[in-house]
């Protein structure tokens, strides 16, 4: 691993994006947008105030596996990629180049999403809002490096949008946003505890209610941090040098 | 390996025996290849033929299924050759929504090579005008020079080109040959690869290539003399005739072959002999599309 070559490849990713207006206006506007349609759907209903918190990491993790997923699977099909990795660059040089440039879009998304759902949604968050922001970003640097990953096994744009409802939704449904982590049937519940979203739900909800310390959500964004980490390894892995 | 000090000094690419699969093909068969140093030298043959997967495996990012490949002494692709080996891709292998410069610096820090080698890299390949705009809308043939310009930077000791001068005016096609060969004068090792065999006279040596094998290995000189052929074109044929019989085929039998010449491929017309009033070489021509058509 060699810092210039991670912070030049981080450095050359945002650079891209800075290049297309529209899609920094979508990565930032949407997830507002979509929590201020939650919370509209839910108005005089205790309902948002439940799954507020819990939205919130939602978007951010979806958006950022699409983004993520795309533009790396791009790089694999335009020959960039090929090109790289005949040059002195390592796997792991890459792949974290794009999570610190991804990462950083993530916090910047994070805290608009946060700062709409509180001041503009009125989201009730009785612990601290620092922590739901915290959250946010790790459940965003979590769909990057997911997004990575998945982008190794799909020969195409069509295949690898694909991989959101296989990867994704699961986790969506079993997470605990829909119906109650504890009351699911057993074997389900199993299988949430051993699902990345399913802390960061937990971890949300904790900060929301005020219902556990700050060692509990640092504890589960290690659990979610933990995740982020195995996908960036596998990402790296999946990465060849040569192909066939 | 075999090579003793001497040959290793010498020679900039040494393959024995490489064999290469790709799907269910077998691309190269066994393929022996000594590329000498400070050398332009051509790799000619039609589509298909396995010029791309033959740099791939110089360059060290294709899998290989046996044989060895070794590029200025060391295993192809080892982690000290990536210093020392540009690589351009036959698609223009750069960043769409970056500028011209952003792109160069952004692989010019890969390399760690030296600030001063993006101007020199765009000023070689002619880009300075465009330097500032993004590739996305530059032309195909721009593209492919700041590909090149790429390829230049931290001035590697063996430049492995896929098809550089595709889609470029003619002007600009002698400008680029013209650097091929004071990159070459002072000592970079050069392998160009084309279909287009009117540029085989601009090498210093060729290697001509058919499906996965190597037909000659010769400077255009010794080609033409061996083959008693006017030019690389029909040369080629003339090896083509020697291997197999078929292209030797009588004048009667040429011409059903009208309809499917006509319906040749765009690769085949590349290798249109520039003399199109030859009347003997039209005729060997056409033996060789009606092979290509079956």
């Amino acid at each position: 691993m060699n810092p210039t070559r991670v912070f030049a490849t981080a450095g050359r990713v945002l650079n891209q994006i800075r290049h297309d207006p529209r899609t920094i206006g979508l990565l930032l506007v949407v997830p507002a947008l979509l929590i201020g349609l939650v919370a509209w759907i839910f108005t005089d209903t205790p309902v948002f105030a439940t799954i507020g918190p819990a939205i919130l990491a939602l978007f951010p993790f979806i958006v950022m596996f699409l983004v993520t997923s795309i533009t790396t699977l791009r790089e694999r099909r335009t020959g960039t990629l090929e090109r790289l990795l005949s040059m002195p660059l390592g796997r792991g040089d890459f792949i974290l180049g794009y999570t610190i440039a991804f990462g950083l879009i993530a916090v910047v998304q994070a805290l608009i999403a946060s700062a709409y759902a509180l001041w503009v949604c009125g989201l009730d968050v009785k612990g601290d809002p620092w922590l739901l922001v915290a959250v946010a970003v790790t459940d965003a640097v979590l769909g990057s490096t997911l997004g990575l990953f998945a982008s190794a096994f799909a020969r195409t744009e069509f295949q690898v949008v694909q991989f959101m409802p296989l990867l994704v939704f699961p986790q969506i449904l079993l997470g605990g946003i829909f119906f109650p982590r504890d009351q699911l049937p057993s074997g389900l519940k199993e299988i949430s505890d051993w699902l990345p979203l399913s802390h960061a739900v937990d971890a949300l909800n904790a900060v929301a209610t005020n219902s556990h310390d700050a060692a509990y959500i640092g504890g589960q964004l290690l659990i979610i941090g933990a995740f982020a980490l195995g996908a960036v390894v596998l990402g790296a892995l999946t990465l060849q040098r040569r192909t066939a | 390996m075999m090579n003793s000090p001497e040959d290793t000094r010498s020679t900039a690419i040494a393959i024995e025996g490489l064999r290469v699969r790709r799907g269910r093909v077998e691309v190269l068969q066994g393929l022996d290849l000594h590329v000498p140093r400070g050398q332009v030298v051509g790799l000619l043959g039609p589509s298909g033929c396995g010029k791309t997967t033959l740099m791939r495996a110089i360059v060290g990012v294709q899998k290989v299924k046996g044989g060895t490949v070794s590029v200025l002494g060391q295993p192809a692709g080892s982690a000290a050759l990536r210093h020392r080996v540009g690589y351009v891709t036959q698609a223009a292998s750069v960043y769409d929504d970056l500028t011209i410069r952003q792109n160069l610096d952004y692989f010019r820090r890969v390399l760690g090579a030296a600030r001063a080698d993006v101007d020199s890299a765009i000023a070689a390949t002619d880009l300075q005008e465009h330097a500032g705009r993004l590739v996305s809308s530059l032309s195909g043939g721009e593209r492919s020079r700041v590909s090149l310009a790429a390829a230049l930077l931290g001035s590697p000791d063996l430049l492995v080109l896929d098809e550089p001068t595709v889609g470029l005016d003619p002007l600009l096609r002698v400008e680029l040959w013209g650097l091929f060969h004071r990159l070459a004068d002072a000592g970079t090792s050069l392998l160009v690869s084309s279909h287009v065999m009117d540029e085989a006279s601009r090498c210093d040596r060729l290697i001509l290539m058919r499906e996965g094998a190597v037909l000659a290995d010769a400077t255009p000189e010794e080609l033409l003399a061996e083959t008693g052929a006017a030019d690389a074109e029909g040369a080629f044929l003339a090896l083509l005739r020697r291997r197999h019989a078929r292209h030797a085929l009588p004048e009667a039998e040429d011409a059903p072959a009208e309809d499917a010449a006509a319906e040749e491929t765009n690769e085949a017309d590349a290798m249109e002999p520039a003399n199109e009033s030859d009347h003997d070489h039209q005729h060997d021509h056409r033996a060789a599309h009606q092979e290509e058509a079956r």
